[in-house]
């Protein structure tokens, strides 16, 4: 009678409490060993901490623009050159843009890393998402730095006079 | 009592889809689906295949969808399921099927293997016992409860979309040895389960604790690893 299967292979592949290759760690064990990096670790710390400060900063971005003053009706180009005007507000922007951008991209990167079954197809998706992020956060940085509302010479805005 | 049972057949030997075929038992509302499985079994089709052993739920062999969700059918009872309904019985999702209700366990087992699930310690082993307080063997109690019945990770969306993430049960496993105050390979499992495919890619949709059959808080067992890995602190 042929004897039972033996798997040599499976068993190598854990090093047995007692065994000399414990040093050696295992084999199968932690795919990707090599290259380990913290990546995943700041990454999953980083949704919640920016998540955090959207809560502040978009709340604070609704109630500054729909609910103070003229409220949602005042919402127009001279209120947004008066809010650029302001530093603070400079800064404030600047944090949700990139906070939300570098959230939303992360996240979106977590949701192709579920979805996408072909490397190929990961692959392509995570350059397209990484690219129309990077556009947006660059241009979205340039604008709220270098907005000038006098741009245009005919402009009627008291700033501008 | 008739039931009826609504199982997920496959045969590898037939080309095509796997198929629902309806069973009619007679049952006792205290019977169990296991018992229904049998009946089936014995009395109609014998054909029909899955895997049981203990029937007491100490094996953890006969994990199931049972009504959409995982659970062992040696510890489901009829009446429990509202058995004027017909009651589906499915293979857990996310293995391969081999035939019936019976998948492929390899990549469960694999990813089992990979957290080093026995005590690793260094040095002169002690004449005696190694003892513990009650409060140390209280921190990874639950997590020694584990029969390895595969009902967490089948029933989580990240490795039914991902079949490389570790899975719960996998968690499980590492943790009742990283909070083992007599175990010292706590590093290497850290290192381990900080792999991209590691207990950063659960996303605490708790589906893993629901399905448990021996109760173990399984997600809250996941955060607990992953605090250790932020604070390098267990
Ligand atoms: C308002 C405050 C916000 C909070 C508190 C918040 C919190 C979170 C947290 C904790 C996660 C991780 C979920 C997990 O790992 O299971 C997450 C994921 C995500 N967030 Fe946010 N977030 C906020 C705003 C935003 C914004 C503004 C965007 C879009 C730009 C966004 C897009 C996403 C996406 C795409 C994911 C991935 C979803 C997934 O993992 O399935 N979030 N968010
Ligand atoms: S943790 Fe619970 S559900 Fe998961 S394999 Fe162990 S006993 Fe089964
Ligand atoms: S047959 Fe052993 S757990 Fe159900």
């Amino acid at each position: 009678m042929p004897s039972p299967p033996h798997h040599p292979g499976r068993m190598s592949e854990i090093a047995a409490p007692r065994s000399s290759s414990r040093s050696r760690n295992l084999k199968g064990g932690g795919r990707n060993r090599s290259g380990q990096t913290n990546f995943e670790l700041y990454s999953w710390l980083f949704m919640r901490l920016s998540g955090l400060a959207l809560v502040v900063l978009v709340l604070g971005h609704l109630f500054v623009n729909l609910m103070l003053g003229g409220g949602i009706t005042a919402l127009d180009f001279a209120f947004v050159a008066g809010k650029w005007a302001n530093p603070l507000w400079q800064v404030w922007d600047l944090l949700m843009l990139w906070l939300a951008m570098l959230h939303g991209t992360n996240g979106l990167r977590t949701i192709i890393n579920d979805y996408a079954e072909k490397d190929q197809t990961r692959f392509w998706l995570k350059a397209l998402l990484i690219t129309a992020s990077i556009v947006v956060v660059v241009l979205g940085t340039l604008v709220i730095f270098t907005f000038d509302p006098c741009l245009d010479p005919s402009s009627t805005l008291s700033v501008c006079k | 009592m008739d039931a009826h049972v609504k199982i997920l057949r496959y045969n590898p030997e037939v080309v095509g889809e796997a198929e629902w075929k309806t069973y009619t038992v007679s049952l006792e509302p205290t019977d169990r689906v296991l018992d229904a499985l049998h009946k089936i079994k014995w009395e109609q089709d014998g054909t029909l295949t899955f895997r049981r052993s203990c029937a007491h739920g100490v094996c953890g062999s006969d994990a199931m969808r049972i009504n959409g969700r995982n659970r062992l059918a040696c510890k489901t009872l009829i009446k429990d399921l509202n058995p004027e309904k017909e009651i589906t019985v499915e293979p857990i999702k996310g293995l391969p099927v081999l035939k019936d209700l019976v998948v492929d366990m390899e990549p469960f087992f694999d990813a089992y293997r990979s957290v080093m699930p026995f005590l690793v310690t260094t040095g002169h082993e002690p004449t005696r016992e190694r003892i513990q307080s009650q409060a140390d063997r209280d921190r990874f109690d639950d997590t020694t409860k584990c029969i390895l019945c595969a009902a967490c990770t089948t029933s989580c969306p990240v490795f039914w979309s991902d079949g490389q993430y570790f899975g719960p049960q996998a968690i499980v496993g590492a943790h009742r040895f990283i909070f083992d105050s007599r175990d010292e390979g706590t590093e290497q499992r850290l290192e381990i389960l900080n792999d991209k495919e590691g207990v950063w890619r659960c996303r605490t949709t708790f589906n893993c604790t629901e399905a448990c059959p021996r109760g173990i808080e399984v997600t809250k067992a996941i955060q607990e690893v992953k605090r250790a890995l932020i604070f390098r602190r267990v």
